[in-house]
């Protein structure tokens, strides 16, 4: 494949995965045995049935959990295997996740939510001294998803499309190199997940920024470069057009 | 940075937590409500106490006192003589007080001291005490101008009186409205005809230093029969009739005033029926085998107040020497005056132990018992720490209570928050960062629930007597009723270490409530949490 020719290591590697829950004594086996590569700058998208293991894909890239057997691979060295505060420290760093239902902290109105990572990456003493500059990048993001009109709003105050779009803000933030993003036009009407898919696909476009999404519907699947097929828990390779417009 | 945001967030947002500390609250603030009373209460009992007593007492075991050799003042200088602040003798002795208010007898069971005031100074705080001398005066047997100037007064008016009867014997009618000071009600024949002519034998103010002799005439004539302010200037001829006894007292202020409820303005006083310069009778018995009925008259010299009712309504003090006379404990032959206890002030109070121990060597054995105020008083002061500690336990189980409240609360909180945790843990937050999160909640609610308290517990402190006042007159009925209680005034004493101490304790309590669900935050799964809804 071209991409393997022009870089030594996929940005992100699944290596082999398997990962099955236990359910009294019973194992559901999700995921047999996948492997997926994902270039930098490629906006890869997942599709499948509803169980098919999506959002389990999605958590093993993103560390939020460990696969049973396989691997993951960041840069070509292996993360899944690393201890807890480096595992926290590569999803504060490295990763950006946006999920279906938003998930913004209640408590916190939308600027609050957009620095969170920040807040989560420094010291209180740190982070007081940069305040000044991670506000005036936090107003840029929002000013960028076109929410800045509502920088003191609380997520309860915000319709569905701007609590996305205030996610993607907060991923964005902390300058991550692969956006996770599971199902984000998922809970929105087709106009505003249009909205969405336009400004990640700005977002990969213009910044080169790696974006994996998972999704139901074909037609926003067929916005990314390429697309993946969760069937069974293995991958049911859909190659044809998407392939040729992975960037090199 | 975003633990103390969010952890301030979550305190603005759940007001529920707050009530949570509210039994923390309160818990503080009644811990140190009581034990500010309690330290109160026994500082004020132990300082009164120890007005009385003196930091080491020598008792004898016998009433009957033991002469103060030159070997035994010999011993203890040589034993703890250096030890000394101030020493001074006492005799201890049970007896009557016999006041007359009107035409009637009052008689009280007392305890009688017989004191030297300049030396009884020297141990403890007396002039303090006294209503009419001067704090820092040193007490004396001597009447005041004023004291002197009611004496002549009254015994002038009673001399007057005499004299009518004596040349004009009033038909008993009249008697009705012969008034001395008081209106007389008698129906009795005055006895003061019969002391005239038969004076040498009956009066009281014979004062003779023969105890013997003073026994056997007392014992033909009833003392009480006496009208004491009639007869105390019987001797006129020799004596100014004025002049006082040679037998002088403190009467404690409870046994001669009582409280007066005025019928018109319902305002309680203190009614008084005797005045410095009154003279008053007291029965006690000999030293000897077997004890003989003693009695004598004295001049009422001050009031005796300490404030400590137990005390103001038992206590005489009377002049020592006179005392000694009148219960036959001077020796005949070596003039050798018998006491019964020994009060002894310390240059450093903490040694107290160590000097009853060296003085329990050096004294005779089986004559003397020589303890401490505080052993002497152990019984009260081990009552009033038990007390205190028990009611420690009780109360500090009420913020242990509210500490099981925030633990519920606590569990209730990371349960609704299981989907933020999982956030907080995509975003990169650590289990060590989301259990600080809460436990720093435990502490802010520990914070707030103590500091409130100990500001409630110590303004209530403050007030405690307005508060007390409050509530007797919303309900009508008196709460802190000094007849009943030691004191006049409910007294409080703040130990600063005693807050420092309950407040720590309750923000322990909060945090340690605090650690199991912030732990069981902090392992929550963040997939989990995620897919939690
Ligand atoms: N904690 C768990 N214990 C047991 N089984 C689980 C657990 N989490 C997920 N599963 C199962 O794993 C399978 C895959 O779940 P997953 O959430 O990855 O599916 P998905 O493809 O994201 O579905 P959807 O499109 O509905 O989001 C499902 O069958 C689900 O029931
Ligand atoms: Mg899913």
């Amino acid at each position: 494949m071209t991409e393997t020719l022009s870089m030594p290591h996929p940005q992100l590697a699944a290596v082999a995965i398997e990962k099955a829950y236990r359910k009294d004594k019973h194992k559901v086996p999700v995921l047999r045995g996948i492997d997926v590569e994902v270039q930098k700058g490629e906006f890869l998208s997942i599709v499948g049935q509803s169980g098919s293991g999506k959002s389990t894909l999605m958590h093993l890239f993103g560390l939020l959990d460990s696969p049973d057997i396989g691997e993951i691979h960041l840069e070509g060295q292996r993360i899944d295997d690393l201890p807890d505060h480096a595992r926290d420290q590569i999803r504060n760093r490295v990763f950006g996740f946006i999920f279906q239902f938003y998930h913004l902290l209640p408590e916190l109105n939308l600027l609050e939510n957009v620095l969170s990572p920040l807040m989560i990456r420094y010291s209180t003493w740190e982070y007081w001294k940069r305040k000044k500059q991670f506000r005036q990048d936090a107003l840029e993001i929002i000013e960028k998803v076109g929410l800045s009109h509502r920088i003191k709003h609380r997520p309860s105050e915000m319709s569905g499309g701007e609590m996305q779009r205030a996610a993607i803000a907060r991923a964005l933030i902390a300058k991550p190199q692969i956006l996770l993003a599971d199902e984000p036009t998922g809970n929105l009407d087709s106009s505003t997940g249009k909205e969405i898919m336009d400004l990640l696909t700005s977002l990969n476009e213009q910044e080169q920024l790696t974006i994996i999404m998972v999704t139901h519907d074909n037609s926003i699947a067929a916005q990314a470069h390429r697309t993946v097929r969760l069937l069974e828990g293995q991958i049911e390779v859909l190659g044809k057009s998407h392939a040729a417009s992975v960037p090199a | 940075m975003y633990k103390s945001l969010l952890c301030l967030r979550y305190l603005r947002t759940r007001y529920i937590a707050l009530a949570s500390i509210i039994s923390m609250t309160l818990g503080v603030a009644t811990m140190i409500v009581v034990n500010s009373v309690m330290d109160g209460f026994s500082t004020d009992m132990r300082t009164r106490l120890r007005g009385i007593l003196a930091d080491v007492i020598v008792e004898t075991n016998s009433l009957d006192g033991e002469p103060v050799t030159k070997d035994i003042r010999n011993s203890i200088q040589r034993a703890v003589g250096d030890d000394i602040a101030g020493m001074t003798t006492t005799v201890e002795i049970y007896a009557m007080l016999s006041v007359q208010y009107g035409s009637q007898w009052q008689s009280k069971p007392v305890t009688l001291i017989g004191i030297d005031p300049a030396t009884k100074a020297t141990v403890g705080p007396l002039a303090q005490y006294l209503e009419h001398t001067k704090d820092n005066d040193i007490p004396n047997w001597e009447l005041s101008p004023e004291a002197m100037a009611y004496r002549k007064e009254w015994t002038t008016r009673a001399q007057w009186m005499v004299d009518r009867w004596n040349h004009n014997p009033p038909p008993m009618e009249e008697n009705e409205q012969v008034s001395f000071e008081e209106p007389v009600e008698s129906n009795e024949p005055l006895p003061v005809p019969k002391f005239a002519s038969d004076s040498k034998t009956a009066s009281p103010f014979d004062q003779a230093p023969k105890p013997e002799a003073t026994q056997k005439t007392n014992s033909t004539v009833n003392p009480f029969s006496n009208d004491l302010k009639a007869s105390a200037f019987e001797k006129k001829e020799e004596q100014d009739p004025s002049s006082p006894l040679k037998g002088r007292v403190y009467i404690g202020y409870g046994l001669v005033s009582f409280p007066y409820e005025d019928p018109e303005t319902g305002k309680t006083e203190m009614f008084q029926i005797v005045k410095p310069g009154d003279d008053v009778k007291i029965s006690t018995v000999t030293a000897g085998q077997p004890p003989e009925p003693t009695h004598f008259n004295a001049t009422v010299v001050d009031l005796f107040k300490s404030n400590m009712s137990e005390h103001d309504s038992s206590l005489v003090f009377c002049n020592l020497e006179y005392l000694q006379e009148m219960r036959s404990m001077i020796d005949p032959t070596s003039g050798e005056k018998a006491i019964t206890s020994i009060q002894i002030k310390l240059k450093h109070p903490e040694d107290a132990a160590m000097v009853v121990s060296k003085l329990e060597e050096a004294l005779p054995a089986g004559l003397f018992r020589v303890r401490t105020w505080e052993d002497k008083q152990g019984p009260l002061l081990a009552a009033v720490e038990v007390e205190s500690a028990i009611l420690n336990v009780l109360l500090f189980l009420i913020i242990a209570v509210a500490g099981f409240g925030i633990l519920a609360i606590f569990f209730m909180i990371t349960i609704e928050k299981t989907r933020d945790i999982g956030v907080l843990k995509a975003l990169g937050a650590s289990s060590n960062g989301i259990m600080s999160i809460f436990l720093s909640y435990g502490l802010a609610l520990g914070l707030v629930g103590s500091g409130v308290g100990v500001i409630v517990g110590l303004l209530f402190v403050r007030y405690i007597n307005e508060i007390e006042k409050a509530i007797t007159w919303i309900t009508g009925r008196k709460v802190f009723d000094q007849r009943i209680y030691y004191f006049p005034e409910i007294s409080t004493h703040v130990n600063p270490m005693m807050v420092f101490w309950v407040a720590i304790g309750a923000m322990v309590i909060a945090v340690l409530a605090s650690i199991l669900p912030a732990r069981k935050a902090a392992r929550f799964h963040p997939v989990e949490s995620l897919r939690y809804e």
